[in-house]
């Protein structure tokens, strides 16, 4: 019949349009500042640093290594490692940063700084919405700003931080059963030799960096 | 029905009914004599700016609600209740733009085209009757007067097209004038059969033929065979002439960017926009009033419902036809588009010009609608047939580009 495609092409569209009325799941738009869809496991945006415990100053995992600002392709890291050394959460003297920016305007969000990362230290981030007024200052992350804690980390990469946390449990629980052996040792030595040694305090080092 | 007629004519109705006639002459009043009919054809054109320009501004936003609706989207929702105030954001959006021109274009005629084009748009609404009595100017070549006024934006189209110096603008301006030339002649003939039944090319006496009642069922002219076929052609030929989808081709985003309003921007892109709607408009209403009985309620016991209240009734249900049609057809090719006007509407407006003289020789009874409904039906359907069946799909062979 002549014009039938036309005729059936609009009840098409009347369907659509009446249907979208009645039913809630034709409209399928989410309605982005009020609602947000969850974010899937590999979302990524830009890289943050991640602290363990309260303090994002002191608990930065981060021993400015400085491999991720030489992976970096487009050079947005730039790192400055402090002049001191802090203990870190197995007692170990590391290096820390003094300022750690990361130029988000320049980020390309390859997350090769994460690959490279020998302490799980720098990790992607799922924050897409973000502005500034200032295109160039506001755009430069630094270290205050990139610092977010490790429960941030396993709200939004759920499955990738429990796997991190395991691994670092296990090599903190390697290191002080080495260092419990070390010591059972060093005490067996003693013992054998009876022979009292005075073991000097390790020294508390002071924290350096901005104390924001 | 005694009590429908007491309802038509219920003490409140007339002066309701009136109302807009009675403020003029009120306010006409208060001018010298001298200077009366000025100041009303003043005051009367400055109410058909404002109410088009409203009625612009809301089409817009049922436009965008509706097509989202088809597209299972909310459609804007943002600014004020149910994105009603968008309109309003798109307008001071569009007035705060930058207004660029292009270096080489031809600056005056670039400016002028938009301004034309709007004022071309208006200025056929001087012969619509929106309501009883209500028509700025009664000529006795109305439907002439109308229908050259609408030809002038052709012109506009083309000056834009061609003012711009750019090659879409010019490729979109010579679409639409093949177009828009085109369709005027089936938009023509096929709104001559009103002149023939009527024997008028006054807008007034033509809905006043139509304002009459049998029972209660009115005597509208798209209620005849040759009035049914006619408004279905005159619908088709003003979608083309209003460059609308499925029609939409000299501005064909994917093709032709914008097509003749490619190099406008601002404000003059926005008078663009106007001008196109209100030229809808128009032409809707210069159907309603040839074929759907201008002001007159569709029913005799609903005339007391104000006449103005039923043209704008009937003009938005046309132009959420319009809508609707656009969110279904896609866009004709232009070879396609041709076809259409000069192998099936010409003919088919030219044969409806027969049926509506036989209708009009032969005696008032069933006999007479059944010879011209098959008159029209049947060559519609040949017709169409016919044009299907010519058609040779090949292979097509390139000499150039092997």
């Amino acid at each position: 019949m002549v014009g039938k495609g036309i005729i059936q092409g609009l009840t098409e569209t009347a369907r659509n349009f009446f249907g979208s009325y009645v039913s809630k799941q034709r409209l399928t738009t989410v309605q982005y500042p009020e609602e947000r869809d969850p974010q899937i496991e590999r979302a990524r945006s830009f890289p943050f640093l991640v602290y363990d415990g309260a303090d994002a100053e002191a608990g930065l995992r981060c021993t400015a290594c400085l491999i991720c600002e030489k992976e970096c392709p487009p050079k947005c890291i730039s790192i400055e490692k402090a002049a001191d050394k802090r203990l870190d959460d197995t007692g170990k003297a590391q290096p820390y940063p003094a300022s750690f920016n990361i130029d988000i305007s320049v980020c390309m969000s390859c997350q090769i700084c994460v690959e490279v990362c020998p302490f799980d230290s720098i990790k992607m981030d799922v924050q897409y919405d973000r502005s500034s007024e200032d295109r160039f200052g506001g755009l430069l992350l630094d270290k205050r700003q990139l610092a977010k804690s490790n429960e941030y980390y396993n709200a939004v990469h759920p499955i990738e931080a429990s796997a991190v946390d395991q691994r670092l449990r296990e090599e903190r629980d390697k290191a002080e059963a080495k260092a419990r052996a070390a010591a059972e040792a060093k005490a067996a030595k003693i013992a054998a030799t009876k022979k009292p040694i005075v073991e000097a305090a390790p020294e508390a080092q002071s924290v350096g960096g901005d104390a924001q | 029905m005694t009590l429908f007629a007491y309802m038509s004519h219920a003490p409140l109705a007339q002066p309701l009914d009136q109302i807009f006639v009675l403020l003029d002459h009120w306010l006409v009043g208060f001018v010298p004599a001298a200077a009366q009919p000025l100041a009303s054809a003043i005051l009367s054109a400055a109410a058909i700016i404002l109410g088009f320009a409203l009625l612009f501004a809301i089409v817009t936003w049922m436009e965008r609600k509706g097509l989202g609706r088809i597209q299972n989207r909310f459609g804007p929702n943002r600014v004020g209740p149910f994105g009603l105030l968008q309109p309003i954001a798109d307008g001071i959006k569009s007035l705060t733009k930058e207004d660029i021109v292009p270096r080489t274009a031809d600056h005056a005629v670039h400016f002028l085209a938009p301004v034309l084009l709007v004022a071309a748009s208006f200025m056929g609404y001087a012969v619509l009757p929106i309501g009883r009595n209500m028509v700025l100017l009664n000529l006795n070549a109305g439907v002439l007067y109308f229908f050259a006024i609408s030809s002038m934006m052709e012109l506009a189209v083309f000056m834009a097209g061609w003012s711009s110096r750019s090659k879409y603008s010019l490729l979109g301006a010579m679409r639409a004038i093949a177009q828009m030339i085109s369709y005027e002649v089936p938009l023509v003939l096929a709104s001559i059969v009103i002149i023939m039944q009527v024997g008028s090319l006054s807008t007034v006496s033509i809905v006043d033929q139509q304002a009459g009642y049998t029972g209660i069922w009115p005597h509208w002219f798209v209620f005849t065979p040759w009035g049914f076929a006619g408004f279905v052609l005159f619908m088709v030929a003003a979608t083309a002439e209003s460059n609308r989808s499925p029609f939409d081709l000299p501005e064909g985003e994917s093709e032709i960017i914008a097509g003749y309003y490619t190099e406008y921007s601002g404000f003059k892109f926005a008078l663009f926009f106007l001008g196109e709607y209100i030229g809808m408009f128009a032409t809707s209403g210069m159907a309603i009033t040839l074929f759907l009985g201008g002001w007159s309620a569709p029913f005799s016991f609903l005339t007391w419902i104000p006449s103005y209240v039923w043209f704008f009734i009937k003009l938005l249900t046309i132009i959420s036809v319009y809508i609707w049609i656009r969110g279904t057809l896609p866009r004709l090719r232009m070879d396609q588009l041709m076809n259409l006007a000069w192998e099936f509407m010409l003919p088919m407006t030219l044969l409806n010009l027969f049926t509506a003289a036989l209708w009009h020789f032969m005696s008032v009874g069933l006999l007479r609608w059944l010879i011209c409904t098959t008159l029209v039906v049947v060559p519609c359907i040949l017709l169409s047939r016919g044009l299907k069946q010519r058609k040779k799909f090949q292979v097509r062979t390139y000499h150039y580009s092997e």
